[in-house]
């Protein structure tokens, strides 16, 4: 009864879903008035990836919350919460969108008290560690923009507050992709990218922000320059960045770009590409088609992501108490266990370990071979028994991050070298 | 006059304009005179709303100045300066936009040039050489197969075709015409222009069998008699009479070939630069002021492309 739109089979994480908002809102209209109050309905603007039909059932079963999902582009959730902030009662906005969303006032802080497993945020997230170790601080890790110094105010507080901006949702580690079959020989360095061996056959991601810092990862594996932050670079490492790009390019280096989750499985898949960036379900995607690809681990380590559920500042009385109910609920470890399966992770990892079988809480998030096979949450076989995840448990993969996604200060000059490297 | 009778009866009556002013307006309301303005008045309503306005809101946005969450109306020539950065200092190297705009040239001059001889030659022969109408409209029906299908379908099913390991590869490969596989079929300018090719040809074939299907065949015959070759009817009695309709043919194609990012992108590999990507990039990133100057002068661009083509015809005489 909840939502009669239909979901890819396999959601990329920026999978462009347009203009399916509208449907949800006349599947409303057959809602039976059994219940005396009104059900609540939440508008949950985000990219698709949280967005599943399992979530809006089963959060409609226990809370009696209504999620309407209202999909867009990455891009386009910061574009809607600064111009039409009243579009949308909660939020999924990734960490380093804030750096810009923030100062528009639109999002308001999250009374921490109000959540109720909010002190058992993985430390990733609020002290930028795991295990006791610190993990890669560059660009804008959620750390550095996780607490506000009061409900309304526009600046980051480094010390923890009350005031949280984004709850977490689920946060991966990226590195390149690879099809072994092809390359036959083990690949450890994000300067493979840019190997002349794999010329005309390697890809990056047509995003300028996290193209450029993929390519960062690059000019720093060959030796060329260490990156004071990668996340936030001045004008010369700018040029110096976008300049090896566009050396490679004229080289031929380059088959394709892509900027879309398929584009990337089609590159892989039907051999064009080799080597290239990407992300974490596009590789399942590529390996469930039956074509060998790893995830592979790269010793100078990964770039990570994040995105949490933001407030908009409109929010008030019920649907404001409906929110923070669906926020606790996503924390409360049916929604994470559902993430975790998926390759992804989740914020409150005990909650999660809770709904999950311990052979697959072994396989995901241990690092341990497969017991049994490993079947995603609608039931295909992702991985036969005995298999390992590629880059092992979550110490070891969200351990070794080098660098999350950011906006740099000087991002207006990015994205127009960024446009000269395409042009090139 | 119908027209004008409804339009004075939605009329209300303003209480306190005085009576003759009343009336005076009524009579010119009323009149045979206003008649055509109260018919063109839906369409000009419609396009005020959404064309005029829009484009407005565009050129005044266009001056705006901007940071990463906030716009600040201003009247300033900063943004347009933005788009030509570098464009004086890096000569004789080309700078980012004329670059940019010197491929999508290119494509335009190519697309434009293969649809026309592809559309002329298709319209030709449904137009001359099809004799029963009926077949005439089957085989006109069977253009539009391609058209189907969704753009971005259209446009992907090429690589199972083009690609490295693609149909075309396989078949050079097997007759051992090429010893590895050939990368310039996809992901290049040669596909790009193809798809281009593929999906606006049919923009010239239908304005083009339009104008050649009023031709009078006796003029063709005419020609014979006197004495013509059927190169010399061609070239003097069917294009000139088929003017106009190649001309909104290539309005079209020019003008979405233009404006295109799409095709250049899937087709390209995103790996070739084109205006629209260049503004879908900046809207990403906010940027809205910037992404409105560089619209503004796309649009100068092709209205300067498309005041050229009508100048070589007066469509709305030929029409």
């Amino acid at each position: 009864m909840t939502h009669t739109r239909t979901q890819p089979a396999t959601v990329g994480r920026r999978d462009v879903l347009r203009g399916a908002a509208a449907l949800t809102g006349s599947a409303l209209l057959g809602a039976p008035a059994i219940v005396s109050a009104q059900p609540v309905t939440l508008r949950y603007l985000g990219t698709a990836v949280n967005q599943s039909k399992e979530i809006a059932q089963k959060v409609k079963a226990d809370l009696g919350i209504v999620i309407e999902y209202v999909p867009v582009t990455t891009d386009d959730v910061s574009k809607r919460i600064i111009t039409q902030p009243a579009s949308f009662d909660v939020a999924d906005v990734e960490y380093f969108q804030l750096r810009k969303l923030m100062p528009s006032g639109n999002l308001v802080g999250m009374d921490a008290r109000r959540i109720k497993h909010a002190d058992k945020i993985t430390p990733v997230f609020t002290r930028g560690e795991i295990a006791g170790k610190k993990i890669g601080d560059q660009g804008t890790a959620p750390r550095k923009v996780f607490y506000l110094e009061s409900k309304t105010s526009t600046k980051f507080s480094a010390a923890p507050t009350q005031w949280i901006t984004l709850i977490p949702t689920v946060y991966n580690a990226d590195t390149l992709g690879i099809r072994p079959d092809l390359i036959k020989r083990p690949i450890g360095s994000w300067a493979e990218l840019l190997n002349p061996e794999f010329k005309g056959k390697a890809s990056i991601l047509n995003i300028p922000s996290i193209g450029i810092m993929d390519a960062a990862m690059v000019v720093e594996a060959m030796g060329k320059h260490r990156y004071e932050d990668k996340g936030n670079m001045s004008r010369a490492e700018i040029d110096l960045t976008t300049r090896t790009l566009i050396e490679a390019k004229k080289a031929g280096q380059f088959r394709a770009f892509w900027k879309d989750f398929n584009e990337s499985v089609n590159l892989m898949a039907s051999g064009e590409v080799v080597i290239q960036s990407m992300w974490s379900p596009a590789v399942t995607k590529v390996r469930s088609m039956g074509v060998p690809c790893i995830y592979q681990p790269l010793k100078e380590g990964y770039r990570a992501w994040a995105a949490g559920f933001g407030l908009p500042k409109t929010l008030a009385g019920k649907k404001l108490d409906a929110a923070y109910d669906f926020i606790n609920w996503f924390l409360s470890g049916w929604a994470g266990a559902f993430l975790n399966r998926q390759g992804y992770y989740s914020a409150v990892l005990e909650t999660a370990k809770a709904q999950m079988e311990s052979y697959e809480w072994a396989y995901w998030m241990e690092g341990k071979p497969a017991e049994k096979d490993i079947k995603a949450p609608d039931g295909t076989l992702l991985e036969k028994a005995g298999t390992v995840r590629d880059g092992g448990s979550y110490e070891a993969r969200m351990g070794a991050v080098a660098c999350w996604n950011a906006v740099m200060d000087e991002n207006d000059y990015m994205v127009r070298k960024w446009n000269e490297f395409i042009a090139a | 006059m119908s027209g004008g009778r409804a339009g004075t009866a939605v009329l209300p009556r303003p209480a306190s304009v005085p009576v003759t002013a009343v009336a005076a307006w009524r009579r010119r309301l009323t009149s045979g005179a206003a008649a055509p303005y109260w018919q063109v008045a839906p369409l000009a309503l419609v396009f005020a709303f959404f064309f005029v306005l829009p484009l407005a809101v565009t050129v005044v946005v266009s001056g705006w100045r901007y940071n990463e969450y906030s716009m600040t109306p201003a009247v300033v020539g900063d943004n347009y300066a933005a788009v030509f950065s570098g464009c004086l200092s890096e000569l004789p190297g080309l700078c980012l936009t004329f670059k940019t705009y010197l491929s999508t040239l290119k494509f335009c001059a190519l697309a434009w040039l293969l649809t026309l001889v592809l559309g002329f030659t298709v319209a030709y022969f449904l137009a001359f050489h099809v004799r029963s109408v009926t077949v005439q409209m089957a085989l006109f029906l069977v253009c539009t197969i391609p058209f189907w299908t969704s753009n971005v379908i259209r446009m992907i099913s090429w690589v199972p075709l083009l690609g490295r390991n693609g149909l075309v590869n396989s078949v050079l490969l097997a007759t051992g015409a090429v010893p590895q596989p050939v990368t310039w079929l996809l992901f290049s300018d040669f596909s790009v222009v193809l798809a281009f090719v593929h999906l606006y040809t049919m923009f010239m074939i239908v304005p083009i069998f339009n104008s050649m299907s009023r031709i009078d065949h006796a003029l063709l015959e005419a020609a014979r008699d006197a004495g013509a070759s059927g190169w010399q009817a061609l070239w003097n009695v069917v294009v000139p009479l088929s003017r106009p309709g190649i001309v909104i043919g290539s309005i079209f194609v020019v003008t979405v070939v233009m404006g295109d990012y799409v095709t250049i992108g899937v087709m390209g590999g995103q790996q070739i630069a084109s205006i629209g990507k260049v503004i879908q990039v900046q809207l990403s990133y906010l940027q809205f002021p910037l992404a409105a100057a560089n619209a503004v002068v796309l649009l100068v661009a092709v209205l300067m492309v498309i005041a050229a083509m009508t100048r070589l015809v007066d469509v709305r005489k030929e029409l």
